[in-house]
C-alpha cells in the first residue's frame, strides 16, 4: 500500500513522518508522473493558492480529482481542505471539488488569530488541535458527516473516503487521525 | 482569548512549517504583492525598497510606512511579512499592532542598535531572523525567532553568500550530530548559545525551526540549488522585480523550488525568461549587509 503525499509546498514531510511512524510507505507528489501506483492521498497544510495553482500547472489537477471520484482515500488538513472543498466562501474558484462543503480560508484572521484548543472529534475523542492561519467549514452539504465543532464553527468533516479536517494532527505527537486514515484505506 | 507564551511560540514555528517548499517574495506595492501571489508565492515581504534600490540609495533604511504594509494586507490573502530594523522594539510593536503574519528583523535595514538584538520572546507575532552560521542562528532563536533564513547579501543578485552561509550551517549541524553527548557544553561555549539548544541540533540534526534561503536568489537554478543545499524554501528580494518579465520569472522559480532536482523541468522554466536583474560581485560592493547583527 503506497500513500502519495502531495509535496508541491507546505507541511508534506510532517504527514510523512507520522505515517512512516505507523508502518505506511509514502511517496511525495510533485509531478504528474508521480501519481502513478497509489493508493491513498494526503492534502497537507500549507498555502491552498500555491498548491491549487501548481496542481493545475502540473497537469495534476485533473487525474487527482478522477481518482478521488474513484473513491481514492484522501486525508486533507487545512490547505487541504480549501483544495477539497466544493466551494471557497468569497467567490474563488474552486480546486478539486470533490467534498460537499463550503469553507472559508483565513476564517480567522492573520497569525495572531491562530490558536490551539482541545476539543471532540467524533470516533477519537477528545484530541489537541492546532489552527494556524485555518479555514473552517461554513457549510455541510448532504453526505458530509460533521466530525468536529469548536465555537460553534465546523472544523473536522467526513463524507465517506474523504477525511477533511480544519487544524494539523500531523503537528503533535498525538497520531490517532492518522491510524483512522490507515484504517480507512 | 490569548495563547500562552509557549503555545504561540509553538504555533509560530508551526506557520512557518507551511511556508515550507515555497517562494517569499518582496513587493513594494499592492499591484507587486497581486503577481507575487499570482504567480505562486507563499508569502510576501512588503518594504518601501527591494534591498537593490536600498543598496543604490543608500543613508539610513528603516520599516516601511504602515499605510503601505496594510495596503498589501488588503491586496492579497496569503501571508505578509515586513522588516524591521535589528533590536528596533518600537518598530516591531508597530507591526504587530497592525497584524502583520511575520517580522522580519532584518539586516537589509539599518540596525537601530548594535549590541542587542529584540527580545523576540515578549512579543506575540513571530519573528524571522537571518543567520550566517550556526551559533547566529541558535543565539537568534534563544532570544524567540521561529523561522531562520541565510543572510546572503541582499540586492547583490549574488547568490555566494547564501550558499556559503548555507554550507557552513550544513557543516556544523554535520559536526554537533557527529559529537559525544559530553561534549555538547563544550560545543555550546564555542558556538556562545544555550546548551539545550546544541542538544536539539544533536538529536535532530537540524535547527528547531525551518531554515530558508535568502540573499541573491536570481534565477530558477539559483533557487534550485539553494534547495538542493538543504534550504526548506526561498526568500526572493529583488531578484524579481528588478528583471525584465517579473510575472514570469515568480512563476519559474515557484515551480523550480518544487521539483528542485529535475533539471529537465528547471531547464525548461528557465527559457526566455528576460533580462535577469544586474548582479553586483562581492568585492564590488562597499556595503557588507551581512556584517550586521551577530
Amino acid at each position: 500500500m503506497r500513500i502519495g503525499v502531495l509535496a508541491l509546498q507546505g507541511a508534506f514531510l510532517e504527514h510523512e513522518q507520522m505515517l512512516g511512524q505507523l508502518g505506511a510507505d509514502c511517496v511525495e507528489l510533485r509531478q504528474r508522473s508521480d501519481l502513478r501506483g497509489i493508493d491513498a492521498l494526503v492534502l497537507p497544510g500549507g498555502e491552498s493558492t500555491v498548491q491549487g495553482k501548481l496542481l493545475r500547472e502540473l497537469d495534476m489537477l485533473h487525474p487527482l480529482r478522477a481518482s478521488i471520484q474513484d473513491g481514492m482515500p484522501v486525508l486533507a488538513t487545512c490547505a487541504g481542505l480549501i483544495l477539497l472543498a466544493q466551494e471557497i466562501s468569497g467567490g474563488e474558484a474552486p480546486h478539486l471539488g470533490t467534498l460537499p462543503v463550503r469553507v472559508r480560508r483565513n476564517a480567522y484572521g492573520r497569525q495572531l488569530g491562530s490558536f490551539e484548543t482541545v476539543a471532540p472529534l467524533k470516533g477519537i475523542g477528545d484530541f489537541r488541535m492546532t489552527f494556524i492561519r485555518a479555514p473552517y467549514v461554513e457549510a455541510a452539504g448532504p453526505g458530509a458527516e460533521v466530525l468536529a465543532e469548536v465555537d460553534g464553527r465546523i472544523v473536522a468533516v467526513r463524507a465517506g473516503h474523504q477525511l477533511a479536517l480544519a487544524f494539523h494532527p500531523e503537528m503533535g505527537t498525538d497520531d490517532r487521525v492518522h491510524r483512522a486514515f490507515l484504517d480507512m484505506i | 482569548m490569548e495563547n500562552n507564551q509557549q503555545t504561540q511560540y509553538e504555533l509560530n514555528k508551526g506557520l512557518a512549517q507551511m511556508l515550507k517548499g515555497g517562494v517569499i517574495m518582496d513587493v513594494t506595492t499592492p499591484e507587486q504583492a497581486r503577481i507575487a501571489q499570482e504567480a505562486g508565492a507563499c508569502a510576501v515581504m512588503a518594504l518601501e525598497r527591494i534591498p537593490a534600490d536600498i543598496r543604490a540609495a543608500g543613508g539610513v533604511s528603516r520599516m516601511s510606512d504602515p499605510k503601505m504594509i496594510r495596503g498589501i494586507q488588503e491586496a492579497v490573502s496569503i501571508p505578509v511579512m515586513a522588516k524591521v530594523r535589528i533590536g528596533h522594539i518600537a518598530e516591531a510593536r508597530i507591526l504587530q499592532a497592525i497584524e502583520i503574519d511575520y517580522i522580519d528583523e532584518s539586516e537589509v535595514l539599518s540596525p537601530a542598535d548594535d549590541v542587542y538584538h529584540i527580545d523576540k520572546r515578549q512579543f506575540r507575532v513571530p519573528f524571522v531572523c537571518g543567520a550566517r552560521d550556526l551559533g547566529e542562528a541558535l543565539r537568534r532563536i534563544s532570544e524567540g525567532a521561529s523561522m531562520i533564513r541565510t543572510k546572503g547579501e541582499p540586492g547583490t543578485g549574488n547568490v555566494v553568500q547564501a550558499v556559503r552561509h548555507m554550507r557552513k550551517m550544513n557543516a556544523e549541524i554535520a559536526r554537533v550530530t557527529s559529537m559525544r553527548s559530553d561534549e555538547l557544553y563544550e560545543a555550546a561555549k564555542e558556538l556562545r548559545v544555550p546548551v539545550d539548544l546544541v542538544q536539539y541540533v544533536h538529536d535532530h540534526g537540524r535547527l528547531p525551526v525551518v531554515n530558508f534561503a535568502a540573499g541573491g536568489v536570481a534565477t530558477p537554478a539559483d533557487a534550485a540549488l539553494m534547495m538542493q543545499l538543504g534550504a526548506e524554501g526561498v526568500f526572493v528580494g529583488s531578484g524579481i522585480f528588478k528583471s525584465g518579465n517579473p510575472a514570469k520569472r515568480a512563476r519559474a522559480i515557484v515551480q523550480s523550488v518544487t521539483n528542485f532536482r529535475d533539471a529537465k523541468l528547471i531547464a525548461s522554466l528557465s527559457e526566455d525568461l528576460g533580462e535577469a536583474m544586474v548582479g553586483i560581485n562581492e568585492q564590488e560592493i562597499k556595503l557588507i549587509m551581512e556584517e550586521r547583527g551577530k
